[in-house]
């Protein structure tokens, strides 16, 4: 049970997002949650035991630790990484929804025909339209929220994102003004720009699926007023049929959803 | 410790669940398994090293960190959790015994092996209220153990073998509080979402019964 699990849901999600959200997926889980893994963990993993105060004064050195680390950089990038991920399982709620109230109809109407249609749209692509629009752009702006939050928080405990080598501390039992050094101060400043690096490039595809689905919206938009003014009824009923399959393709498609199937 | 077995566990109960069932299965999944999992538990790692009392006396330090902690936060956490969710495997198993009912006799004696009516509902209901009841009793717990969530950062011991009041320090009192109310804030949720989804069920079927009664008293 790791952060594979988390891969296994979201992946499922990914049928159903666009080009910009597919990209913003892959650098979530190779530049962020791949590299939090292999490597940032390692970097802080002696943090308290190499965190060394120039005192013997038993007590000191945790509390100083505990004064400059109130939570550590890790485990900050870990609830990150969850609270941004877990937006998109409001879409693959959604798709899962939609999926149910179809198989509940179909039992009702004539099945066999419509799911001979079905394995041929199967291939088509799918389509974000209607509700689940609503669904996914509220997503994305959850998504956008938690990243800033985060990075606020972030360069509100820590002043910046920079390491410090040295700290000076004088919190009680310590004695007087202590010096406190750091573990790796350089190291862990890399990861941490890098880090800071990668979550600036994902909010900013956030932003660019968001302009994109903002600009999809409304031109489809203006293109119904254009054609409901000269074909009124005929188009309407084609683009209706059309939504109709691109609904069964979404529903039919997904296999994983909140099932968490394996 | 082998938590992929809950997570196929929380993925089977799924599929017998209602909405607000899933949506306390993604709860549960993701806000408590992930976080205890991905963060907590490297936070107490090493939390009898990293507890220093001021004295060289033997055996202080270790008789006053069983006497702060005689079960620790993360224990009690991975507990919670897996006590949380076993009463869902009732109906697993109530449902597996309607299938095998159904093998049995050869012929179709349900709707649906899978729907909740009849006894399913009264077996998903106590699962349930089994649910709430060792959440709160976890959160009781918790409280009553270590006199709220808060984790100071000294504690004084006086037990012996230690020769006189002893300071120990904890190793990082506050990012264990921030997950210990982390814990808290998704317990309440799951609560929440439990107590919802028992009215929500009860409404439904008083609804369905109601009903039903009435159509028939007119028939």
């Amino acid at each position: 049970m790791d952060w594979g699990a988390l891969h296994t849901i979201l992946g499922g999600v990914n049928k159903h997002s666009t080009s910009i959200g597919k990209i913003w997926l892959t650098v979530l889980f190779i530049f962020r949650i791949m590299i939090l893994v292999v490597a940032a963990e390692r970097v802080w993993g002696d943090e308290q035991d190499d965190f060394i105060c120039n005192t013997l004064q038993p007590g000191c050195k945790n509390v100083c630790y505990d004064h400059f680390f109130p939570i550590s950089h890790i485990r900050l990038w870990a609830l990150q990484l969850i609270f941004v991920s877990t937006p998109a399982l409001l879409v693959a709620m959604h798709v899962a929804y939609r999926r149910h109230e179809k198989k509940r109809q179909f039992r009702k109407g004539d099945q066999k025909c419509e799911y001979k249609d079905i394995e041929e749209i199967r291939k088509q692509r799918f389509r974000i339209e209607g509700s689940l629009w609503w669904t996914y752009t509220s997503s994305i702006f959850f998504r956008l929220v938690f990243e800033a939050v985060f990075m606020y928080a972030f360069y509100f405990m820590y002043d910046g994102f920079r390491m410090p080598r040295l700290m000076k501390c004088n919190a009680w039992p310590c004695p007087n003004t202590v010096d406190c050094f750091v573990s790796r101060p350089t190291e862990k400043t890399v990861f941490t720009i890098f880090m800071i690096a990668v979550s600036s490039i994902c909010i900013l595809l956030n932003v660019a699926e968001l302009c994109y689905l903002l600009t999809k919206f409304f031109l489809r938009r203006s293109k119904k007023t254009g054609n409901s003014k000269h074909h009124p009824n005929h188009e309407n009923k084609e683009e209706t049929k059309q939504n109709e399959m691109n609904e069964l393709i979404s529903d039919s498609c997904q296999n994983t959803v909140i099932g968490f199937s394996s | 410790m082998i938590w992929g077995f809950l997570r196929d566990l929380l993925s089977g109960v799924n599929k017998y669940s209602t909405g607000i069932g899933r949506i306390w299965v993604a709860v549960v999944f993701i806000f408590r398994l992930l976080v205890y999992v991905a963060a907590a538990e490297n936070i107490w790692k090493y939390e009898h090293d990293e507890f220093e009392c001021n004295i060289k006396q033997p055996g202080c330090e270790n008789v006053c960190f069983d006497h702060f902690f005689p079960v620790s936060h993360i224990r009690l956490w991975a507990l919670q959790l897996i006590m949380v969710s076993t009463p869902s495997l009732l109906v697993v198993f109530h449902v597996a015994y309607r299938e095998n009912r159904e093998k049995h006799h050869n012929q179709k004696l349900y709707r649906s092996p899978g729907e909740i009516d009849g006894g399913l509902l009264c077996t998903y209901l106590i699962s349930i209220i089994l649910k709430t009841g060792f959440e709160v009793v976890f959160l009781v717990l918790f409280y009553k153990l270590y006199n709220g969530f808060k984790v100071p950062r000294l504690v004084t011991c006086d037990i012996r073998p230690c020769p006189s009041t002893v300071d120990c320090y904890i190793s990082k009192p506050t990012e264990k509080m921030i997950f210990l109310y982390l814990l808290v804030a998704t317990s309440c949720l799951c609560i929440v979402l439990n107590l919802s989804e028992l009215s929500y069920l009860i409404f439904k079927y008083s609804i369905k019964c109601y009903l039903k009664r009435y159509i028939k008293k007119h028939q």
